[in-house]
């Protein structure tokens, strides 16, 4: 069944494939995650101020982003962020924002509601005893989560982010409904300019696989190395 | 913000001539519905078999369960998707291709098939994490009793295990719906393609998305309320969701 196969499709577009649209998804999936996790953490902290109307916004947000399909959101904010960027520049009519800076935005949008639950666990996860003990030796609540709190909720939650991360990378795909060149789409491109949908899918596939297994099997290792003992 | 909003547009005539733009996002609204319940029943019946297969003693049998697992979880929905609809037809033998290229109905039944089986992956974990976390006495006991395995999976293990795992059911339920929307990208006009249909044919895009937001957010209200109250009539009392 693979007589027919023309594997030197692949072969001739590693350059494109590669050069361009991985180096397009690894980007937006790195550039995301941290805003993601920046974002996200800000969101964690919010919910556990102890401000009522604060708490309630953060969790306003975070429920309403994740009963949204990505898809959507991604249609969304295509359409938005130019008329936010007009509002916030005061220009005349809606500024144009490149395709890259649109998918960004809503990367760091959307995954912030994710991290944000899981930046929420991590605290929560640290003992009363120790943002206490920061208090009493005279640290203010900035330099409590700054030097006490985060760094530890970061370490025990570093695997689960790693984890949201690969599943980050996964979803970049999507933003192929609006035809961005990532890596998908640029096999796609590909497979229908030269009429190569099987090989180039597959190929597709295979990568995606290598590298999310890759991945998880470095995050279970990671998480096995610096588990702390209790 | 210089955008002229126009809310009465849900009540014009749409071009497909079956109705008004409201009408034809409720198709879409319903086609969401269809796919996402079907998709749900698949990941149900192969995450149980999967995630059983996780928890038995035979190496083999934990293999199987491994490998399917990984295999679902480590691809884009969107690239599996594409798999199931672009290239399955194109490896099977010819005849049998061809049934599937013209089968009516198509994306439709690729999507809930492929997004069933990639939720599977996901069904299973829970579930075989769900059985681990029963005490090991239950299935000694159910060994004692003289129950072989597969019955005592049926009448002791399986019913409480799948009881603890309500709560993280109800969200991958919720995910199945929501990752219906992906199958936008095979053809299948479900409520966000709808939505995107409209807001090409009318160009008021965020009267379009604001109804199909408002319509996700309905149908989680739904769920999460529904499977509240089941999570309570199905709770044993003293066992963990019992009161």
């Amino acid at each position: 069944m693979f007589a027919t196969f023309d594997f030197d499709v692949i072969r001739r577009s590693l350059g494109y494939l590669f050069l361009d649209g991985m180096a397009f998804t690894l980007t937006l999936t790195a550039l995301s995650a941290l805003g993601g996790i920046i974002f996200g953490t800000l969101i964690a902290l919010m919910r556990l101020s102890g401000f009522k109307v604060l708490g309630r916004i953060a969790g306003l947000y975070v429920d309403f982003m994740r009963s949204l399909p990505l898809v959507l959101v991604i249609f969304w904010f295509y359409f938005l962020v130019p008329y936010v960027g007009q509002w916030l520049t005061g220009a005349s009519r809606p500024i144009s924002v490149g395709a890259f800076t649109s998918a960004l935005v809503t990367f760091i949008m959307f995954e912030a509601a994710y991290f944000s639950e899981i930046m929420r666990a991590g605290i929560q996860s640290i003992s009363k005893g120790q943002p206490a003990a920061a208090n009493a030796l005279g640290m203010t609540y900035a330099q409590t989560m700054r030097y006490v709190v985060l760094p530890q909720a970061f370490r025990n939650m570093l695997p689960v982010l790693l984890t949201q991360t690969i599943v980050l990378f996964q979803d970049t795909s999507l933003v192929y409904v609006l035809s961005m060149p990532d890596f998908l789409g640029a096999a796609s491109k590909v497979a229908q300019r030269d009429g190569r949908l099987v090989e180039m899918y597959l190929f597709a596939a295979v990568v995606y696989f290598t590298i999310s297994c890759v991945a998880s099997f470095g995050v279970r290792r990671l998480q096995a190395r610096i588990s702390i003992v209790r | 913000m210089n955008y002229n909003w126009n809310w009465s547009i849900f009540f014009e005539p749409a071009p497909g001539g079956t109705g008004t733009y409201f009408h034809m996002l409720l198709t879409g609204l319903w086609l969401t519905i269809q796919t996402g319940i079907f998709a749900w029943i698949i990941a149900l019946i192969f995450g149980s078999i999967v995630g059983v297969l996780r928890t038995l003693p035979s190496k083999t049998a934990y293999w199987i369960g491994f490998a399917w697992v990984e295999f679902f979880r480590n691809m884009p929905l969107l690239v599996q998707l594409f798999l199931w609809f672009f290239v399955l037809p194109e490896l099977l033998p010819r005849s049998w291709g061809l049934w599937l290229k013209q089968m009516p109905n198509a994306p439709f039944y690729t999507a809930a098939i492929g997004i069933g089986l990639f939720m599977s992956a996901r069904v299973a974990v829970q579930l075989a994490a769900g059985i681990a976390s029963l005490p090991r006495g239950q299935k000694q006991a159910a060994t004692a009793l003289g129950l072989t395995t597969l019955q005592g999976y049926r009448y002791v293990l399986l019913p409480i295990a799948f009881r603890i795992i309500m709560p993280p059911l109800t969200s991958e339920f919720l995910n199945t719906i929501k990752n219906t929307a992906v199958a936008i990208t095979i053809g299948l006009i479900e409520l966000t393609g709808q939505a995107r249909s409209m807001q090409e044919f009318s160009f008021q895009v965020f009267e379009a998305f604001t109804a199909a937001t408002v319509m996700y957010l309905l149908i989680n209200i739904i769920v999460v309320t529904g499977m509240r109250f089941l999570e309570r009539s199905l709770a044993i009392p003293g066992y963990i969701t019992g009161k």
